[in-house]
């Protein structure tokens, strides 16, 4: 909402300069968000002038050459392209220095060989008005002696004005008119109010003759007000009123248009002004629209309204849509002479349904949806008719519809003084609360324990609780002064849960290995799916759709973290960055097939690709591939001491990864059955190279999963004081027998002397023979009762060569 | 003879003495104390000397022997030191060339960092961390948070929707009803997490960051908030750091204000050293940070009373705060970050900034 300050000042003028007033607002609730100078930004240079002689310019046919009396000893000559100007003119000028409103310096100039010292201004180079006609005349303004040639031009016009513009919030409709802010400004610095301007009723009530209204849908419509005006004369407006319109952000555009639009800009009740003589039939009925019931709006656009809209119709069908727009067939024309004024209230969620469903705001819908009080329609009245009167040359019809009347006086509300200190937490003088609410227009008689205190019509809607009357207090009395104290926080103990520490230990594991998290979007396109060349009844293609997305590129919710890792990879190889080890946490989401919202479930993904470390001048790079990820893998879980596994999985459950370098990862905790954790593998070479990547190895596991598997406590386990003896042993073995195998008969046969048992070396090779492959193995033994010799565990180690070579295995060198 | 064998030791500590290399102190050791060098061979025929000499000579010999064994001793030490230092000082390598094999540095996204951080804070501060669903209920995201049928934050225009009744949560505060009718009263929680609205530009994401707080209990007031968020922008923007709390409007709360912290830039002044405007707070004085109030009587009466949350939230005995507050914004302030698009953006140039 843009106020004009001086208007507001006309209200409520308190001693204070335009930051101190932006203060007080903002820290009382109404936050003024900028504060603008309307039109030029300095009044210097620009004064009245009169027009001596106007020649036409020897050179240029639609130039003149004006001699301009400026009230200083010599006239000056100012070049002008206005078809209206003529000597004996009362005119605005702007001299060389004035800045003009687009911050432009005007300098003498040359115009087709005459120089001009100045320049004539129309209404629109000052901003205050549409233009349109040349230049502005003054004629009509001046009253001589005060306004000689020379005399500032903001003495006459208003031409530099200080807007501030200020947030309302939705609960203040009230505060959308000039007044009320005025009212707030009262309440926030003391500075005396105004009387409101509407209190003094040029007009009658009572019946009218001259049209008549029928108000169909009571419950869409609480009141309608209308009054008659005849002999109006439609015109201009005059330069205040087109000056105030425009530094408040309207357009003028004839004198009863612009008394609306002021009328609504002061009280915050929108107006209508129909052509009477256009409305078909003499007679208005307010109704609800037939389902697809057309009518052509004021902006010339023919809309298709549904059974829930509410129209004006007259003889020949709809001729507004309610409380929204007006329509073109009874739009108030140069030739109009009589008016019909209509005040109304309409019902707030119906007006917001209407707007948002035709795509059609307006400053009216704006207001009426946020709730306005019936009361309002006769103060817009009032002030209307009196305007109507002394603008238009109008004279008013006696007599006034009103259909519906004032609004219900709310019940009275109960302020405990108590009740203030225990939800501030600060004592608030009672005789202070009750001035505080009578400034803001609440009336307050004592009672047993505080006030009770009657809502303004206004604030009906607002105010309905003793909460909101501690806000109101709240507010105005300051929160400056509210001291900074701590709630007792009884049985409050902060903590993270299990899950919370499991993610950021599973986090901090892999940033400590040298990965960069990254945040992906929650959206993805569907084409995600394809690329990963998920089939059509793949359980991943159970996402969530987004109904409205901003773009198709949005419109499904991630169902695996992959897209974002690939993405995020794709956008920095393409900035010369071949090496990438990144990983998100971050929920991913399915559609829940069982009532609840959806699945939600927080993944960990890890994606590398490139070199495993930067090049450097020592050491040797290896690339990322399905190991490097086991073993980051390796170094989350078993931070957290879960047994875990990984199995080879069908093809066809994760098609995005390679056939032959992908598994399944499985964890368990002390006493429950495995759960799947995740994927673990490279990328497929066509899934990789639909981002543009090389060998790409990755894994996403379910930390939620991963959390109830993981001990939230990890208990002491006793290692003894006797050294452990290590043993190696290399077996040569078929290639098919897995090292899962291997190691797991190994354990099995060992028992519990062998205490953990380490692959350390792979060769495959002519030395082994085709098909064969040797595998090194790190045997440590260890004893809770005594140091163990190599005599103790050589019946073991037989045991052990025995049982792999039923396997396949032989003893290597 | 004793005067000989003090000459012997006098001369044998300075030839020690002077010795430059472990081989010059060998040689030494078998002049003066080999087999057939003349000390040993005093000692050895001090039993044909005369009786009243030999004890003397004896001791005198054996001393001499002694002494000059321990120098010896020490001597070769030193030598063996000083010798290890020059080749040691031969050994030398270019120490400014990079260590390898290099060790690669990873970093949690500043989003992540900046969420932790907070939380950390409201854990000190006696708060528990609470998640909860993205894809909510027009229920807990709208309805039980008091919006009225027509807030506009309900318009499809504004938030997504994933079905009739069933949206992207637009704030974190659908978790105020949920974590309540989770837990009775006294309750403590923040709740961080990502939500969604219907914008983008360089001051808007459709997805972001935020954290809400709520404190219910018999006897919160609008002071306990001011203290808690005091406590919380001096922790991340400093101990100087004031803030005020202005007066706002939100349907779920009420009292409703918008919280300003001081700005750190320029210490509240609206203006730096050189007298020129303060870019962040734009002479302000003054950073908002986000939105706070008292919860309002009607989101209690929408919490359902159930077994886990006896006896329940009556609005008459209970009364409470809540915040919300904006991740991105608050690193964005800290880190000077210009343009909330980077953080979804995952280029490495500004993750490893961080």
């Amino acid at each position: 909402m843009k106020v004009p300050l001086p208007w507001l000042r006309e209200y409520c003028d308190p001693d204070l300069d335009v930051r101190a007033i932006e203060e007080r607002l903002t820290m009382t609730g109404t936050k003024v968000e900028a504060i603008h100078r309307h039109g030029v930004p300095w009044t210097e240079n620009f004064v009245i002038g009169r027009i001596l002689e106007a020649e036409q310019h020897p050179n240029a046919d639609r130039l003149k050459v004006c001699t301009v009396e400026l009230g200083e000893q010599q006239p000056a000559t100012i070049v002008c392209g206005a078809p209206n100007v003529a000597a004996g003119q009362t005119v605005a000028v702007a001299r060389p220095g004035a800045v003009m409103p687009d911050g432009t310096k005007l300098k003498r100039a040359k115009l087709r060989g005459v120089v001009s010292e100045g320049m004539i201004l129309a209404e629109n180079e000052l901003e205050i008005g549409p233009g349109g006609e040349g230049i502005m005349v003054l004629d009509s303004l001046i009253s001589d002696g005060r306004h000689r040639p020379g005399t500032p031009l903001d003495q006459l016009l208003a031409i530099s004005t200080e807007v501030i513009e200020l947030e309302i919030t939705p609960n203040r409709p009230d505060c959308l008119g000039v007044y009320g802010v005025a009212r707030e400004l009262h309440a926030a610095t003391g500075a005396a109010l105004q009387a409101e301007p509407w209190l003094e009723d040029p007009g009658t009530g009572g019946p009218l003759s001259e049209v008549e209204v029928t108000v169909d849908c009571p419950d869409l419509c609480p009141r309608f007000t209308a009054r008659v005006f005849e002999n109006v004369t439609i015109a201009q407006s005059p330069s205040w009123l087109k000056a105030r319109l425009s530094a408040a952000g309207q357009r003028p555009i004839n004198n009863v248009v612009d008394i609306t639009n002021y009328v609504m800009l002061l009280s915050g009740q929108p107006l209508h002004a129909f052509d009477l003589d256009r409305v078909a039939g003499g007679k208005l009925t307010v109704r609800r629209a037939h389902e697809g019931e057309q009518v052509q709006t004021l902006d010339g656009q023919t809309r298709t309204l549904d059974a829930e809209m509410v129209v004006i119709d007259d003889a020949q069908g709809p001729t507004s849509i309610a409380g929204v727009m007006g329509g073109e067939r009874s739009e108030v024309q140069p030739d109009t002479t009589r008016v019909l004024l209509e005040a109304a209230t309409w019902n707030g969620p119906n007006i917001h349904r209407t707007s948002w469903a035709l795509g059609l705001r307006s400053e009216a819908s704006g207001r009426f949806e946020k709730g306005l009080a019936p009361e309002q329609c006769m103060h817009a009245q009032t002030l209307a008719t009196r305007l109507m009167l002394d603008l238009c040359g109008a004279t008013l019809a006696p007599g006034t519809i009103d259909i519906g009347g004032a609004g219900q006086e709310s019940d009275p509300i109960y302020l405990r003084n108590s009740r203030v200190l225990e939800i501030l937490g600060i004592e608030v003088p009672i005789k202070r609360q009750a001035e505080i609410l009578e400034a803001l227009d609440f009336t307050c008689k004592p009672n047993t324990d505080g006030l009770e205190v009657t809502v303004p019509a206004l604030r009906r809607e607002d105010v309905t609780r003793e909460i909101d009357l501690i806000e109101e207090v709240a507010r105005i009395y300051g929160l400056e002064g509210l001291p900074a104290t701590l709630p007792a926080r009884r049985g409050a103990a902060g903590r993270l849960t299990h899950a919370q520490r499991v993610r950021r230990v599973a986090e901090d594991t892999v940033v400590g290995r040298g990965l960069h998290e990254i945040i992906g979007w929650s959206f993805t396109q569907p084409g995600l799916l394809d690329r990963l060349r998920l089939p059509e009844d793949h359980p991943l293609r159970q996402v969530v759709e987004v109904e409205n997305p901003l773009s198709e590129d949005q419109s499904i919710m991630r169902p695996t973290l992959l897209g974002s890792l690939l993405d995020a990879a794709r956008h920095n190889v393409s900035r010369n960055r071949p090496d990438i080890a990144i990983f998100e946490s971050g929920t991913v989401y399915r559609a829940a097939s069982n009532g609840l919202l959806a699945d939600e479930h927080h993944g960990l993904g890890v994606l590398l690709s490139g070199s495993l470390s930067p090049r450097a001048w020592r050491g040797e790079q290896s690339e990322a591939d399905f190991f490097a990820v086991k073993a980051l893998l390796a170094a989350i879980l078993e931070r957290f001491g879960v047994h875990w596994s990984v199995t080879e999985a069908p093809p066809t459950r994760w098609p995005f990864l390679h056939p032959g370098r992908s598994a399944a990862v499985l964890a368990r905790g002390s006493d429950a059955e495995p759960v799947s954790l995740g994927f673990l593998g490279e990328m497929h070479p066509l899934v990789a190279g639909a981002w543009d990547l090389g060998r790409t190895a990755t894994f996403a596991i379910d930390l939620g999963k991963l959390a109830k598997v993981a001990p939230e406590v990890r208990s002491f386990e006793a290692f003894g004081s006797f050294p452990v003896l290590r043993q190696d042993l290399a077996v040569v073995l078929p290639v098919d027998v897995s090292a899962r195998q291997v190691l797991h008969l190994t354990h099995k046969t060992a028992g519990e002397k062998l205490d953990r048992v380490e692959i350390f070396d792979v060769y495959e090779g002519p030395q082994v023979g085709e098909g064969r492959r040797s595998l090194a193995l790190a045997l440590s033994f260890r004893s809770l009762e005594r140091t163990l010799t190599d005599e103790d565990v050589a019946p073991l180690r037989a045991r052990i060569i025995d049982a792999l070579k039923e396997l396949g295995g032989e003893l290597r060198g | 003879m004793i005067e000989r064998i003090k000459n012997l030791q006098t001369q044998a500590e300075a030839a020690i003495l002077n010795a430059k290399t472990s081989e010059e102190l060998e040689h030494l050791r078998v002049a003066y104390l080999g087999r057939k060098a003349e000390l040993p061979l005093m000692l050895r025929e001090v039993a044909n000397l005369e009786p009243a000499l030999r004890g003397k000579v004896g001791k005198a010999a054996n001393q001499a022997r002694q002494t000059l064994e321990s120098k010896i001793q020490d001597r070769a030490e030193q030598l063996v030191a000083e010798e290890l230092d020059v080749r040691l000082q031969a050994d030398s390598i270019d120490v400014t060339l990079p260590g390898a094999p290099p060790q690669p540095v990873g970093g949690l996204h500043i989003l992540t960092s900046t969420r932790r951080e907070l939380e950390d804070i409201f854990l000190g501060l006696g708060f528990t961390v609470m998640e909860g669903p993205e894809i909510e209920s027009v229920h807990y995201n709208f309805d039980a948070l008091n919006h009225s049928p027509t807030h506009p934050a309900r318009a499809r225009t504004d938030t997504f929707y994933v079905a009739q009744d069933e949206l992207l949560r637009t704030h974190t505060s659908p978790m105020q009803v949920r974590a309540m009718e989770a837990h009775p009263p006294p309750l403590y929680v923040v709740i961080p997490g990502r939500v969604y609205r219907r914008d983008l530009d360089a001051t808007h994401t459709p997805q972001f960051h935020q954290i809400e707080g709520l404190a219910v209990d018999e006897d919160i007031t609008l002071a306990d908030l001011k203290g808690t968020l005091l406590s919380f922008a001096q922790a991340v923007f400093g101990d100087d750091r004031e803030v005020r709390l202005r007066p706002h409007f939100f349907p779920f709360t009420e009292p409703s204000v918008e919280v300003d912290v001081s700005c750190f830039h320029c210490s509240g002044k609206g203006f730096l050293a050189d007298g020129s405007r303060c870019y962040l707070c734009k002479g302000e004085g003054w950073l908002e940070i986000l939105g706070a109030g008292e919860v309002d009587p009607n989101v209690y009466s929408h919490v359902q009373t159930n077994e886990q949350n006896t006896p329940g939230y009556d609005p008459e005995k209970i009364q409470g705060f809540a915040w919300g507050l904006g991740v991105e914004r608050i690193a964005m302030l800290k880190h000077g970050i210009p343009d909330l698009r980077l953080y979804y953006e995952n280029d490495l140039r500004f993750l490893e900034q961080f």
